[in-house]
């Protein structure tokens, strides 16, 4: 079985049934992506499948057959993408566990609606236990503008 | 901390050495013998504090563990700052625990190390600035011998001396002469709150690039090599043990390598190691282990808790404040303040247990060999994590290091290192490096919660409608679990702070605790027993003022009073100061508009709180829609945390703290049955995302010349009093029992 993750070709041949979550960080090693719940609902393990943002901890390997994972190791094609730059402008993070998952969701988000409302943020629903709640709007709300410039 | 709390090392603690690289190093002066004696110390490539390359980088380490508080920049800041460093040039390096040994009782090599009561900036303060004023002194000098004039007439600025005359050496050019100058002999003059450069101005979060791409290192992150990952099935009930298992499933699961019976206390023992009997399965990755884990069939014994339930401690709690308790403060008389009372005012509320659920739960790696031992997790208290090793294993304190990584949140929960005792235990059954993964599941069913209580508070009136008498009764479950060393009459110490708000301000004054009797755990969540204690003095305010006719806030004013200063004798002491207290409250009522008219539906509450040495306040504006829908209109806080170190770290944790009262205040519980918690994932504890949240939170800091407070925790106490006054004022509806869910809906439909 192959996909790819972020841009590179992968080949899978173990239980299928194990969530990408887990094949992402104990088997390509790539730990920027989070452990939160399990039940997808916390959001720390957001990536993106065929751009579309997808809870890691519930979608077992053996669906994405063909298909294109983004990590948070991935999404900035060259450098970082503005949405993590903006980000690190209004200086987002506290204990910063869940940001790797707030960001695909932002990114995402500013995809589908490059200029959203108070209420198209509020369709995020990752958790953010430190609350940096305020700071992730003010964040996509910079991302949006920089995007809208170029 | 134990008994044998490590101390603050008394001998000179600094000396200074030329790096290999040509640089200056600044380190504890007791270093080169511990070492020498403990080959088993992790090689440190960053000195101990300090240290100035040629290239005039700079090196900070960082000793308190990072949770989120924000301390890895906030402390590091402190050194710069003294140092005059350019903070662009400034790298920070997480510092591993450094105890040493070689003394009588342990010493701190670095100072302190833990994340907990918000002592971090205040504990750090005056030693910090020294190791930063010392390596400034060590530039001067060199400069002014290079330059041949007097060290007093060389100034400094962003990394580099300056001449009188204009010329300016880079301290990269200066540190390999400064290493070979003798440290200052006393205590080196700090500089004078004017001439702060770093200090005081906004920094962002040092790691935040690494944050954002994924590269930052948090415990869950640790991949050492051979390392099998554990997961455990713990007994749920309180208390509770194994009766039987059959684990030949879940040894057929492919990957599994191990299963393994840890076993827990007994009923009652201190609490020194693991938390609860259960059954590792240990595993080449963590979805095998996951899937073992599954695989075990397992009955339990149900221990001498099996009939405990939220409702039975309500009764209790009911059956408790009938009688009088432990009279643990008595000005006056209250008695007879009652009785001469104009009008005697009175309310029950009730704080449930909750969870602290950091977003990354617990999790450790720990290697046990022969006679040593490596941990590395994301910690809150290092040293009891390494002591927590040693007794579980029996190998000696010095031989088994520590290492911190980021921590996705702790707010307590990662105060007590059961996972680290388990991941120990797991380690030594089978030879293997364990990382110890565990799960929401977990971390819901087996924490240590925040202690659930009833208050019950009688506010005496009289003839001019002041506050003559009051007393705050609190049934409690105390947050000291497991401590049996503790006498039984000290048990309330965790649960009233007998200086807060209102002692002194009111002639007849009482606290009464009774304890409740449960077998959950228990311990430090977040700001402690004020988050719960706040929340009822506070909303209790606004029923007195209601029913004396008076305006919250003019009552509040009127008893704070001329500003002065009480003796505090609790954590946050020594003192109390009214007028801070008084400012703060000042400060968000002028920001809110407290007073204007408001269109119907619409409120505002306010609340004031004393939190580990710093005030705070909050203003939040609500509109109620005549469905019961809760909205936030404006969202305003002032912290007075004395100096300001990084504001914008300060603004973060308020924010923080907001979110974190406000989402507990309304969804949170966790619910006890049959001697078990009902709630095991997010799905029934519900955290508030961001559509239920404010969009905004505006932070005031107050400007103070004072000795800084911390601020991981003192947003909290506030933000569910003023919200729960803002809904009163909106709509009429009073909410004592928290979480308040549907409670708001319901009322306004009846």
């Amino acid at each position: 079985m192959r996909f790819t993750v972020n841009g590179v070709e992968r080949e899978f041949a173990g239980d299928g049934d194990m969530p990408l979550l887990w094949y992402l960080r104990d088997h390509a090693r790539l730990t920027g992506t989070k452990y939160g719940c399990g039940a997808g609902i916390c959001g720390a393990c957001t990536v993106l499948v065929d751009g579309q943002p997808q809870r890691a901890c519930l979608l077992p390997v053996a669906t994405l057959a063909g298909r294109a994972v983004r990590t948070i190791e991935g999404l900035g094609e060259s450098g970082l993408h503005a949405v993590q730059k903006a980000w690190i402008e209004e200086d987002v993070a506290q204990c910063g566990y869940c940001q790797a998952g707030q960001i695909l969701a932002a990114a995402a988000l500013l995809e589908r609606r490059p200029d959203p409302s108070p209420e198209d943020v509020d369709t995020i629903t990752n958790y953010c236990r430190c609350g940096t709640y305020a700071r992730i709007r003010r964040a996509i709300a910079r991302a949006a503008r920089e995007l809208s410039a170029k | 901390m134990s008994a044998a709390a490590p101390q603050v090392s008394r001998r000179a603690f600094l000396q200074s050495s030329l790096t290999a690289s040509g640089g200056l190093l600044l380190q504890a002066a007791l270093a080169p013998a511990a070492f020498a004696q403990d080959a088993t110390a992790p090689p440190n490539p960053l000195g101990l504090y300090l240290r100035i390359e040629p290239d005039n980088r700079v090196f900070i380490g960082a000793r308190c563990p990072e949770i989120g508080q924000g301390v890895k920049t906030s402390l590091p800041m402190i050194i710069a700052d003294e140092l005059d460093a350019a903070w662009t040039d400034v790298t920070v390096e997480q510092l591993p625990l450094g105890l040493d040994f070689s003394g009588a009782t342990p010493q701190w090599r670095y100072g302190p190390q833990g994340a907990g009561g918000s002592t971090s900036i205040p504990g750090a303060w005056s030693d910090l600035r020294q190791v930063g004023a010392q390596a400034r002194s060590l530039m001067r000098r060199a400069a002014a011998a290079r330059w041949g004039v007097a060290a007093e007439s060389v100034a400094t600025q962003d990394g580099h001396a300056l001449h009188p005359d204009g010329r300016r050496l880079s301290y990269g050019a200066l540190a390999a002469e400064a290493a070979a100058l003798p440290l200052p002999a006393a205590p080196v003059v700090l500089k004078a709150r004017s001439e702060y450069r770093i200090i005081g101005r906004p920094q962002k979060v040092v790691d935040a690039h690494d944050i954002v791409s994924g590269r930052a290192r948090y415990g869950i992150d640790v991949y050492e090599p051979g390392a099998c990952t554990a997961v455990m099935l713990r007994c749920p009930y309180f208390d509770g043990d194994i009766a039987g298992y059959d684990d030949h499933a879940a040894r057929a699961v492919p990957g599994v390598r191990a299963v393994v019976v840890v076993p827990g206390p007994k009923p009652g023992e201190p609490l020194t190691a693991n938390l609860a009997t259960g059954i590792a399965v240990v595993a080449d990755d963590t979805w095998s282990a996951l899937r073992g884990r599954e695989a075990l069939r397992v009955e339990w014994s149900r221990g001498p808790f099996a009939h405990e339930s939220s409702a039975a401690l309500d009764r209790q709690c009911g059956l408790l404040l009938a009688r009088t308790g432990q009279i643990v403060r008595d000005d006056g008389d209250f008695t007879a303040a009652r009785a001469a009372a104009a009008r005697v005012v009175s309310a029950r509320y009730r704080v449930p247990f909750v969870s602290h659920a950091p977003l990354e739960p617990e999790n450790c790696f720990v290697h046990v060999q022969a006679d040593r031992a490596r941990v590395i997790g994301p910690l809150q208290q290092p040293a009891g994590a390494q002591r927590a090793v040693h007794l579980v294993t029996g190998i000696a304190r010095p031989a088994i290091t520590v290492e911190m990584t980021r921590s996705g949140g702790g707010f307590g929960r990662k105060l007590t290192n059961d996972f680290v005792a388990e991941a120990a235990l797991i380690s030594k059954a089978t030879g293997l490096p364990i990382k110890l993964m565990w799960t929401r599941s977990d971390d819901l069913q087996h924490d240590f919660f925040r202690p659930f209580g009833h208050h019950e508070l009688v506010a005496a009136l009289d003839a001019a409608g002041a506050v003559s008498g009051w007393t705050h009764r609190l049934a409690s479950a105390s947050k000291y679990y497991r401590r049996p060393n503790m006498k039984p009459e000290d048990l309330w110490t965790a649960e009233l702070y007998p200086d807060d708000f209102p002692a002194r301000l009111v002639p007849n004054y009482r606290l009464e605790w009774h304890a409740v009797t449960s077998g959950i755990p228990r311990g430090s969540w977040r700001a402690p027993a004020h988050t719960a204690n706040a929340f009822a003095v506070q909303s209790f305010l606004d029923e007195v003022a209601l029913a004396a006719d008076r305006d919250p806030l003019a009552l509040r004013l009127a008893m704070l009073g001329a500003d002065r200063e009480f003796d505090y004798a609790q954590h946050g002491g020594p003192k109390f100061s009214t007028g801070r207290l008084r400012n703060v409250l000042e400060r968000v009522a002028a920001a809110v508009g407290w007073g204007r008219a408001l269109p119907k539906g619409r409120g505002i509450g306010l609340a004031a709180h004393f939190t580990f040495g710093g005030y705070a306040a909050h203003a939040i504006e609500v509109e109620v829609s005549p469905r019961g829908e809760l909205a936030f209109r404006r969202v305003v806080c002032a912290i007075d945390c004395g100096q300001p170190v990084n504001p914008l770290g300060i603004e973060a944790q308020m924010q923080g703290g907001t979110i974190d009262g406000l989402s507990t205040a309304l969804n949170l519980e966790i619910s006890i049955e049959g001697g078990r918690v009902l709630q095991s994932n997010f799905d029934g504890y519900p955290l508030a995302a961001m559509a239920q949240m404010p969009r905004d939170i505006e932070v005031i800091i107050v400007d103070s010349a004072e000795s800084p407070a911390g601020c991981g925790e003192m947003g909290i106490p506030t933000a569910a009093p003023a919200l729960m006054n803002a809904i009163h004022a909106a709509c009429g509806v009073r909410i004592r029992n928290l979480p308040m869910r549907d409670q708001l809906r319901d009322a306004l439909r009846a």
